[in-house]
């Protein structure tokens, strides 16, 4: 069995930072990551980054990820484990983990759950065709390995991330049908919808889709608009051309491993599902147990990077390490948390937290 | 109207359109920003000073301009690919538009394209007269079209005929 | 379809593996997922379900959904988005909850 004094499950933007923060500080730590690669979704993400620019703002987001990366290999006290994925956590603090088709064990002092989260389905007609996909599939294959996903696609969901996409197939030379989204307002950004409407790609709010047809794949899409009450409207359909349907219709927070260590857990629909309550360090109800990124709540990759910065100080001082700059370092992160998450499109974000505060 | 079209109407631009006679007096930076958003790479990247320091990260920048220039540099910066410059005097018939453009092929100094507008419809033929592409940009190129003078208000995009 | 030229990125590819699917010869590169090389090669339905025999292809690509399964060189219910492409490795389609009869 290994031992080491933090564990960070999870090698996206949330993990790296905790990984980074702790071991920067002089703290033992392993960082597990089930991919053969560092930066989870960072890497995909071909568009400069929002947020403050001094936390990476005006940077593409593999950038990020390439600089994350660099950091994380300066570190002689973290161990990274790639191709590891972490199975279960066991009354004794346990950590199983499999790599290379071998059960590993891990007791860590300290854990920081960072496992990020996944996409959201839409119940419709035929919704299992082949050719319907999440909006991190369409980037993984178009960005990550440079595969044309589609020749025409349908968009579902006008939050950032389909916008985001829908300007990423665009750049893959994918024509964008539309972008249909269920509610009355576009929800991303508005100057990401800006952008593709000047590329000519209609954006139809209160639509849904109904179907998709075809053989073996998708040919067809069919939407229709929706009424005050979500209600499909009779006669509103409409048919349209396409091979590809993409649905950016949300995220879920991946929880498996904080249900298994019993962190009291609680429904937050702000924040994308089941989410484990936590105190102002992050830490869960379960001692030594911290959460950082998506599985604590889906947000911006900016606050997992955040989040995961103050997990792995918390833990780092919890340790006796960091003790000079915590307060000040502490005080610094919070802040930018609540800059970030104060204006208007940070109110369902803390609607959602308001929920989540261990001890409040 | 903008918040379900993502097509800004004429109320929402004019709160963010430098005044004629500012236009009148040469290159000119227009931020097509809307919304409060936590953002602040273009108040950064003004050497000039002309961006308003966001007090509040989420606060829309505004443009001191009379110090704006127009010289573009906060075009590239902009995350949200919002920011325009405009030049109404580039010659007697033409005004110019500096816009940011990440799309292959690349236009080239001197070719003819096809000017759109925010929603994507062809309004005229416009002309590439500048094309900056180098490490400053970080491949959010600049390019510069000249259109009719009428439009400048109006183009915020461009279509290459050419295929990749 | 592969994108050879992108505004942003720059795509490394590996050296070029020949395997194949349902027994017909696919080309991939060494460090692309089978689900891409499947993909790059236009081949989307990847198994049939179990009751209703409906296609089934790729959804979250990340190794998160159970979309993809595939038999791989005779081993059923294979994440084909997040295992690589090896030389001379044989890929089916695979019918509802597969079998493990070559191998046993």
């Amino acid at each position: 069995m290994k031992t080491t004094e933090i564990l960070v499950i999870g090698g996206g933007p949330a993990g790296l930072s905790a990984a980074i923060s702790a071991g920067s500080r002089g703290a033992k730590v392993i960082l597990l990551e089930r991919d053969d690669f560092l930066g989870g979704q960072l890497i995909k993400q071909t568009h400069r980054f929002f947020g403050s620019k001094r936390e990476h703002a005006g940077t593409r987001g593999f950038k990020i990820a390439e600089d994350l990366k660099d950091r994380i290999k300066k570190l002689h006290n973290v161990e990274v484990m790639v191709s590891a994925r972490a199975l279960g956590f066991y009354e004794d603090g346990v950590v199983t983990v499999l790599k290379d088709e071998k059960m590993h064990k891990i007791k860590a002092e300290k854990v920081i759950v960072a496992t990020g989260a996944h996409e959201k389905f839409l119940p419709f007609i035929n919704n299992d065709l082949p050719g319907i996909y999440g909006a991190g599939a369409v980037q993984t294959l178009m960005n990550v390995y440079g595969i044309v996903p589609a020749q025409r696609i349908l968009m579902v969901g006008a939050g950032n991330i389909g916008l985001i996409v829908s300007y990423q197939l665009m750049q893959a030379g994918v024509e964008v049908a539309a972008i249909i989204e269920a509610a009355p307002r576009i929800g991303g950004y508005l100057v990401h919808a800006s952008k593709v409407r000047r590329m000519g790609v209609p954006i139809l709010t209160r639509h849904t889709i109904k179907a998709a047809y075809g053989t073996n794949r998708v040919e067809k899409a069919v939407i229709c608009q929706l009424d005050d009450k979500w209600q499909h409207i009779p006669g509103t359909e409409q048919e349209l051309e396409v091979d590809t349907i993409c649905l950016a219709v949300g995220l879920s927070p991946l929880t498996e491993i904080l249900w298994q260590a019993e962190c009291e857990m609680i429904f937050v629909p702000e924040l994308g599902g089941h989410v484990p309550l936590r105190d102002e360090n992050l830490e869960t109800s379960v001692p030594g147990i911290y959460v950082a990124g998506d599985c604590a709540g889906v947000e911006e990759a900016t606050a997992a990077m955040l989040e995961g910065e103050l997990a792995g100080l918390s833990a780092a001082y919890s340790l006796g390490y960091g003790e000079a700059d915590f307060k000040e370092r502490r005080e610094q992160i919070v802040t930018n948390l609540q800059n970030l998450r104060s204006g208007p499109v940070g109110d369902k974000i803390r609607a959602g937290l308001a929920k989540v505060r261990r001890g409040a | 109207m903008l918040e379900s079209t993502g097509v800004p109407t004429v109320e929402d631009l004019k709160a963010r359109m430098p005044s004629k006679e500012r236009l009148a007096r040469g290159p000119v930076a227009m931020i097509e920003c809307f919304q409060r958003i936590p953002c602040d790479p273009c108040y950064h990247s003004c050497k000039r000073g002309a961006i308003s320091k966001l007090i509040d990260i989420n606060d829309i920048p505004q443009v001191d301009y009379e110090k704006c220039n127009g010289c573009g540099l906060c075009i590239s910066n902009c995350p949200g690919l919002a920011i325009f410059v405009l030049d109404q005097n580039y010659d007697e018939k033409y005004g110019l538009i500096k816009m940011p453009y990440e799309l292959l092929p690349r236009p080239e100094i001197g070719e003819e394209v096809v000017a759109l507008n925010r929603e994507g419809q062809e309004v005229c033929k416009g002309k590439v007269v500048e094309v900056r592409d180098g490490k400053i940009q970080d491949k959010t190129a600049i390019i510069g079209v000249a259109v009719p003078k009428k439009f400048l208000m109006e183009v915020r995009n461009i279509k290459v005929g050419r295929s990749k | 379809m592969r994108l050879e030229k992108h505004p942003i990125l720059e795509f490394k590819r590996g050296k070029k593996v020949t395997f194949t699917f349902n027994g017909q010869e696919v080309e991939g590169y060494e460090g692309e997922t089978i689900a891409a090389a499947l993909h790059a090669a236009g081949i989307r339905k990847l198994s049939e379900s179990q009751k209703l025999h409906r296609p089934r292809g790729l959804f979250c690509a990340i190794g998160n959904c159970s979309s993809c399964l595939m038999k791989v060189d005779g081993i059923p219910n294979v994440k084909i988005c997040i295992t690589k492409v090896r030389e001379g490795m044989r890929v089916e389609e695979q019918k509802g909850k597969g079998d493990l009869s070559e191998n046993y």
